[in-house]
């Protein structure tokens, strides 16, 4: 058993495993909540013009969508109680059309709440300990994690901890609100990067050096939209006391020299890009050695406060494989399929992780309803200690459930609609809500997402087929993560006509690659017969055990373009 | 124009100075860069001299003169521009102890940010000031009892406060 902290008492239904917020915490979110009422109070009166109210209602979440606002509430690092995962669905209920959506930064989306509403939206959200602070705006934006943050067999450590030290850093800072752009902060801790943090403005990825200690590898400039890059080191390893001053450097750099003649050239990508990461590291480690770094001096202790509270669940002492298990998945194959996909190792024995896919057959990626949402917190309470996790992948966590339990919490998936087994499998799409909500968009995203995912419809032929990521973005801002999928797609408009551009090779762990142009742009109807052409393909070529990106890598990017125009000569039109 | 300063609207005691004017022997005057040097140069010590600057002003051009200055002037092109708040955190790092004033067009919802950087005092067009009020630049500056951050001014640190809790 580990240390149960009594603070945890004062929350009903609240795990051991999460941060709480202290009286400061909790009065800061109030006084956010206060102060946005006053601003919508000050626009509506007209003190404040539009104009100058955006970049306000950005900094809380407030978009004007094509059709109504949309309001982006924060999940830090991915991680909700039963308690805040109940309170959104009431949310969706109340001020929403029933449902939400869950992002790629794990955040979630509401897509019809009025103006009005959002005050009491954000005041219901506080009574949770939840926000929406910097969810959007040019801004440091909500820090996200690996979605196996401390139950992952691979970690070096925790990476939660670092995440909340960042969030509460990075509120509503004095210097770093009125930036260039939007600036994104991933954090990892394991050896398998799920995090992305190689296509983030800033990366951190925790290491242990030569004498282990603990620190982080600090690289900067990635990120996707219309000019996709890969980070590059700009700190080989950062101690843990001089996190903070590190990061604050930077920002400081890109604040002061960070484009601002043009909105698409503004990230610190662009930045790393234009004069170099060898200048740009220079400029930060000179900032860094000049800045006043006495008052970081307490950071070890604030970061080990808010370690303790993300600490292990109490978990029992099991055996490493289930008998139960084992039983159940012999006798009900449905099971066993969802077993064999949807469950990943975990670090304690006789416990696993469950990823909940939010994609069901023909369904809209990261959509759920607030039946759905409550099915989910019930399933944690009775399975998970009360905590679950948002993935980048748009799917839920269950980050401890006894291997013993996986029967009987299928069945209570099952029974929500939530037991589609199709982790990491082709239909389990990563796609941006496009043209039927986005006024970015120029193409729609969830349709195509949903016909390809009909078209992959049997389920046998897509374990066939094993890990294979597809992601759809309905413009080049690229919030879809195309660039990265082994499988991209782009939505974009020609002459008035959807055209969807198919990218290959796309990575976004560590070995991180951005996709390869296929070839001329296809229609709307064409992409599944598209992406099917392509699947097959790497079917027969593939080598035993071989994921579709090694393939791809192994014999090149000519052989699968050789597919298209092989079957446009066939009259495929493609 | 107007001038807040404390949460309040004040009268400025300093004046803008046109680059046609001649330099006037007393009183608080603002120069542009261009002509801080040769201020500098024809004004004793004992005049009271200020500087406006862009945002983009590089410190260095500003380091040399800092002691000597009783107001710098960092003008914000765009209120959404924040290249502003850092070169007054840097002026502030350099050791500038004078009035540090933010002139364009900021909105009241960033004077806590202002003041967090080392502003003292915010310059807005009258437009602005007749739309947002005095009171409503008073109510901004109370908005946050603390701030997370460490090492900006006003607010208290929250940090500061969990460890003198922690201490028995």
């Amino acid at each position: 058993m580990t240390a149960h902290d009594p603070e945890a008492m004062r929350r009903p239904n609240a795990p051991t495993t999460t941060y709480l917020y202290d009286d400061y915490d909790a009065a800061f979110v109030r006084e956010r909540v206060a102060e946005f009422r006053e601003q919508v109070r000050r626009r509506l009166s007209g003190a404040l013009t539009e104009e100058e109210f955006r970049p306000f209602r950005l900094m809380n979440g407030l978009y004007l969508q094509l059709h109504a606002y949309m309001l982006r509430v924060a999940i830090p690092y991915g991680t909700l109680t039963a308690r805040q995962m109940r309170r959104l669905a009431d949310i969706a209920d109340k001020w929403d059309k029933g449902y939400g959506h869950f992002t790629t930064r794990q955040n979630l989306q509401y897509n019809w709440p009025k103006l009005v509403d959002t005050p009491d939206i954000l005041e219901a959200l506080a009574d949770v300990e939840m926000h929406a602070i910097q969810t959007s705006g040019n801004c440091i934006r909500n820090v996200t994690a690996d979605h196996f943050a401390g139950v992952a067999q691979d970690e070096i450590e925790d990476p939660r901890p670092t995440a909340e030290f960042l969030r509460q850093w990075s509120s509503l800072h004095p210097e770093f609100s009125f930036l260039p752009r939007k600036f994104k902060i991933a954090v990892t801790g394991a050896e398998h990067d799920r995090a992305a943090i190689m296509v983030h403005d800033v990366g951190l990825r925790i290491v242990r050096n030569d004498s282990g200690e603990i620190g982080y590898q600090v690289v900067a400039g990635g990120g996707l939209g219309r000019s996709p890059f890969v980070g590059k080191v700009v700190g080989d390893f950062v101690p843990r006391h001089d996190l903070l001053a590190f990061l604050e450097a930077i920002m400081r750099v890109y604040n002061r020299f960070g484009r601002r003649d043009n909105k698409y050239k503004a990230r610190i990508k662009i930045l790393v890009h234009e004069k170099g990461i060898d200048d740009i590291r220079a400029e930060v480690e000179a900032e860094f050695a000049a800045m006043d770094r006495s008052v970081f001096a307490h950071d070890p202790e604030e970061f080990e406060r808010i370690a303790g509270f993300l600490a292990p669940p109490p978990y029992e002492s099991l055996a490493r494989d289930s008998q139960m298990l084992r039983a159940a998945k012999l006798e009900t194959p449905a099971f066993a399929n969802f077993a064999d996909v949807n469950v990943s190792a975990h670090k304690i024995p006789g416990y696993a992780i469950v990823t909940v896919s939010l994609k069901p057959i023909g369904g809209v990626p990261g959509d759920a309803t607030s039946d759905q949402m409550r099915a989910l917190a019930d399933a944690s309470e009775r399975f998970g200690f009360g905590e679950l996790r948002v993935s980048h992948e748009q799917n839920i966590i269950l980050p401890h459930v006894k291997q013993d339990d996986l029967f009987a919490l299928w069945r209570m998936l099952d029974a929500a609609g939530l037991a589609t087994a199709n982790a990491g499998l082709v239909s389990d799409i990563i796609s941006c809500p496009g043209m039927d909500y986005c006024s970015l968009a120029t193409a729609r995203s969830i349709p195509i997402a949903q016909a390809i995912s009909k078209r992959f419809a049997d389920m046998s032929r897509q374990r066939r087929i094993g890990k294979l990521g597809i992601k759809i973005s309905g413009c080049i801002n690229a919030c879809g993560h195309h660039h990265v999928g082994a499988i991209g797609i782009l939505g974009l408009e020609k002459k008035g006509q959807e055209s969807y551009q198919i990218t290959l090779g796309g990575d976004p762990t560590f070995s991180a690659s951005i996709g390869e142009i296929l070839g001329p742009g296809v229609t709307a109807e064409q992409v599944p017969d598209v992406i099917e052409h392509l699947v097959d393909f790497y079917l027969a070529e593939r080598e035993e055990g071989e994921a579709f990106i090694d393939t791809w890598r192994r014999i090149g990017h000519a052989r699968f373009k050789d597919v298209l125009r092989r079957e446009g000569e066939d009259g495929a039109d493609i | 124009m107007a001038l807040i300063s404390d949460g309040g609207f004040i009268e400025d005691a300093w004046r803008r100075l046109a680059d046609e004017e001649a330099l006037p022997k007393a009183g608080k005057v603002i120069v542009s860069l261009p002509r801080l040097q040769h201020a500098l140069d024809v004004l004793g010590p004992e005049a009271s001299l200020g500087v406006i600057v862009m945002n983009t002003t590089e410190p260095s051009a500003l380091i040399d003169a800092l002691p000597r200055l009783g107001l710098v002037s960092i003008s914000f092109p765009a209120f959404s521009d924040g290249r502003g708040f850092s070169l007054a955190r840097l002026l502030r790092r350099a050791g500038f102890k004078g009035e540090l004033r933010a002139s364009g067009r900021l909105v009241a919802d960033q004077y806590a940010h202002a003041v967090g950087c080392g502003f003292d005092t915010i310059e807005i067009p009258d437009d602005l000031a007749e739309r947002q009020d005095e009171e409503q630049w008073r109510a901004a500056l109370n908005v946050y009892a603390m701030s997370y951050q460490r090492g900006y001014s006003g607010r208290g640190s929250i940090l500061e406060a969990r460890r003198r809790a922690a201490r028995p």
